[in-house]
């Protein structure tokens, strides 16, 4: 008994050994299609996103970035008449399989999206709003929670003293910050980010942008954006989309100065889109 | 210059719309109240009526036309919410939603006269329970349910999608989201319809008149039972609401004082109506001020 335990601990060592010496994947995309009724809107896409990284996903409107990015966490799901085929791998499921618990994986794969959309409540249960629901009870824990996601989304300094108070109150640019804040206390692991500072001005955005590069510490993250100078200046990796086809993913510098499709480069330069 | 003749044209029409509007309805409630006040006093407010002698008041009636308001609101509320709910949220589109959403606009477009036959032969004589607040409150409830159903579907329809989907997508079933952030968002709207319906049900005598009766038992508010005859919060006795008491005293009334009566109690009515407009909306504006932490 003892011995098989050992045997089988020391595989499971060496499997994990070979995976970190490679970068490590938090998802893995494989051949997915993204249909809304018979209008076909991702073709086959394969990806695998790394993790702890910021991956950027840029291209011309309705190249369906963004319905991928809503297909991570199932999003699409409210949508009549969408369906998605082929597979997103997370944590060895399929995501979009149908036995997926929607609710739990929601947990795990945030989502903060282009307009900010606090709850038309105070800043304080904006952030416990999900927290509760999931089972927290205890005021203690949920002050302590409430205030460390805020700090980490650079916030509590400005609302500190006016946590009570209506979160749309906020400007928008704090507004989007609740926002990340709500999602960082759930502890996700993968953060979805929809456009988020597009809607900003540009010191919010600046913000915002300080912001997400600190969170990739603790999580991953895929950030659809319209901002060429954003994707350069804060992911890793970039994926650039057209009409449904991942055209070409790769490390952004590379994507930014030597991109090896033309069509890339012609995005990039703002000939088209 | 042509056009600029139309834009006038057209201010003028609306504003004079307008002026029709409320001309009618300050004339209307001036009316009422000018003719009406004189007659009411604490004597008129707290005597039972009379059906030969001048003099009677409109206690009981008053007391009917709340208690049956109420009553009806208890069944009409959460079954109108709910599916105003299941409408919004849970109905998929095609050809049962459609057929279920013809049903609620032909039920709200049924006159209350019928709703009262209905009643008549259901709430009182199949169930054999005979003129009784229950039945007409359950008739009542026929007639405002469309119109609670359609208020609430469309107050959850106008809630900004991006409030659900933030809710969803934080980790939080549709139920919970539904509960916590569309309801209280979409609040205020179904406030507002459920006060319209409340109006509606305060003013309302055709339908009663088959299901809860044209008489009051001798009541007496010291008795609290419901289940005692004489007890006023019996929902198995009939009783004569205001608006069927104008009705009734003007059409079959032998009292000589009929003008009096009929004229106080409809100012009494409109106050009543006005009043509880006033306190649902100030009830509503604290609720959602607490809701939504906005001072």
């Amino acid at each position: 008994m003892v011995t098989t335990y050992l045997e089988k601990e020391s595989t499971e060592q060496t499997i994990q050994t070979t995976v970190q010496l490679h970068m490590e994947h938090i998802l893995k995309v494989h051949n997915l299609e993204i249909f809304y009724g018979e209008k076909r809107a991702v073709n086959g896409i394969s990806m695998d996103i790394e993790k702890n990284s910021i991956t950027a996903l840029i291209g011309p409107s309705g190249c369906g970035k963004s319905t991928f990015l809503r297909s991570v966490n199932r999003m699409n799901d409210l949508i009549p008449g969408a369906r998605a085929q082929g597979e997103i791998i997370y944590e060895d499921l399929n995501i979009l399989s149908k036995q997926i618990n929607v609710v739990a994986l929601r947990k795990e794969i945030g989502m903060v999206f282009q307009k900010p959309n606090p709850f038309p409540k105070s800043i304080y249960e904006n952030i416990t709003h999900a927290l509760k629901f999931s089972g927290l009870k205890k005021k203690s824990q949920l002050d302590e929670l409430v205030e460390e996601s805020l700090q980490k989304a650079a916030l509590w300094d400005e609302v500190k003293d006016r946590l009570h108070k209506s979160a749309l109150s906020l400007s928008g640019g704090q507004q989007q910050r609740l926002c990340i804040a709500r999602t960082i206390a759930m502890k996700p692991t993968v953060m979805l980010l929809d456009e988020p500072s597009s809607a900003l001005d540009p010191i919010s955005n600046a913000k915002v942008e300080d912001l997400i590069v600190e969170l990739k510490k603790d999580y991953s993250i895929i950030i659809v954006t319209h901002n060429m100078q954003q994707a350069s200046r804060i992911s890793d990796k970039t994926a650039f989309f057209l009409s449904g086809d991942l055209i070409e993913y790769d490390a952004t510098e590379k994507i930014f100065t030597n991109p090896s499709v033309k069509k890339t480069e012609e995005y990039i330069s703002g000939r088209f889109g | 210059m042509k056009s600029k003749t139309a834009d006038r044209i057209a201010t003028g029409v609306f504003v004079a719309i307008a002026i029709i509007i409320v001309s009618i309805l300050v004339g209307l409630f001036s009316y009422i109240l000018i003719n009406g006040f004189k007659h009411i006093s604490w004597e008129f407010l707290t005597t039972p009526s009379s059906n030969i002698r001048a003099g009677g008041g409109i206690r009981d009636q008053l007391f009917n036309s709340f208690y049956i308001l109420l009553i009806t609101m208890i069944i009409a509320v959460p079954l109108g919410v709910g599916g105003g709910i299941y409408m919004a949220e849970y109905a998929k589109p095609g050809k049962i939603t459609d057929t279920i959403r013809s049903c609620i606009e032909v039920l709200a477009s049924l006159p209350s006269i019928v709703i009262g036959m209905f009643g008549l032969l259901v709430f009182v004589n199949v169930t054999g329970w005979g003129y009784t607040i229950l039945g007409g409150a359950l008739a009542l409830t026929v007639f405002n349910l469309p119109v609670i159903v359609r208020v609430s579907e469309d107050s959850i329809r106008t809630v900004p999608r991006d409030l659900k989907e933030a809710s969803l997508a934080l980790g939080i079933t549709h139920w919970h989201t539904i509960k916590t952030v569309l309801l209280p968002s979409a609040f205020p709207s179904i406030l507002t319809g459920i006060i319209l319906a409340a109006g509606r049900v305060f003013g309302e005598a055709a339908a009663l008149l088959f299901t809860a009766g044209l008489s009051t038992p001798r009541l007496d508010y010291a008795n609290w039972n419901p289940f005692s005859e004489q007890s006023p919060l019996n929902i198995f006795r009939p009783a004569e609401t205001l608006a069927v008491h104008i009705w009734s005293v003007n059409t079959q009334g032998l009292i000589p004082d009929v003008e009096a009566v009929s004229n106080g109690s409809a100012a009494v009515l409109v106050i009543s109506v006005l009043l509880f407009n006033l306190l649902a909306r100030w009830i509503g504006s604290i609720i959602t001020k607490k809701m939504t932490a906005t001072k």
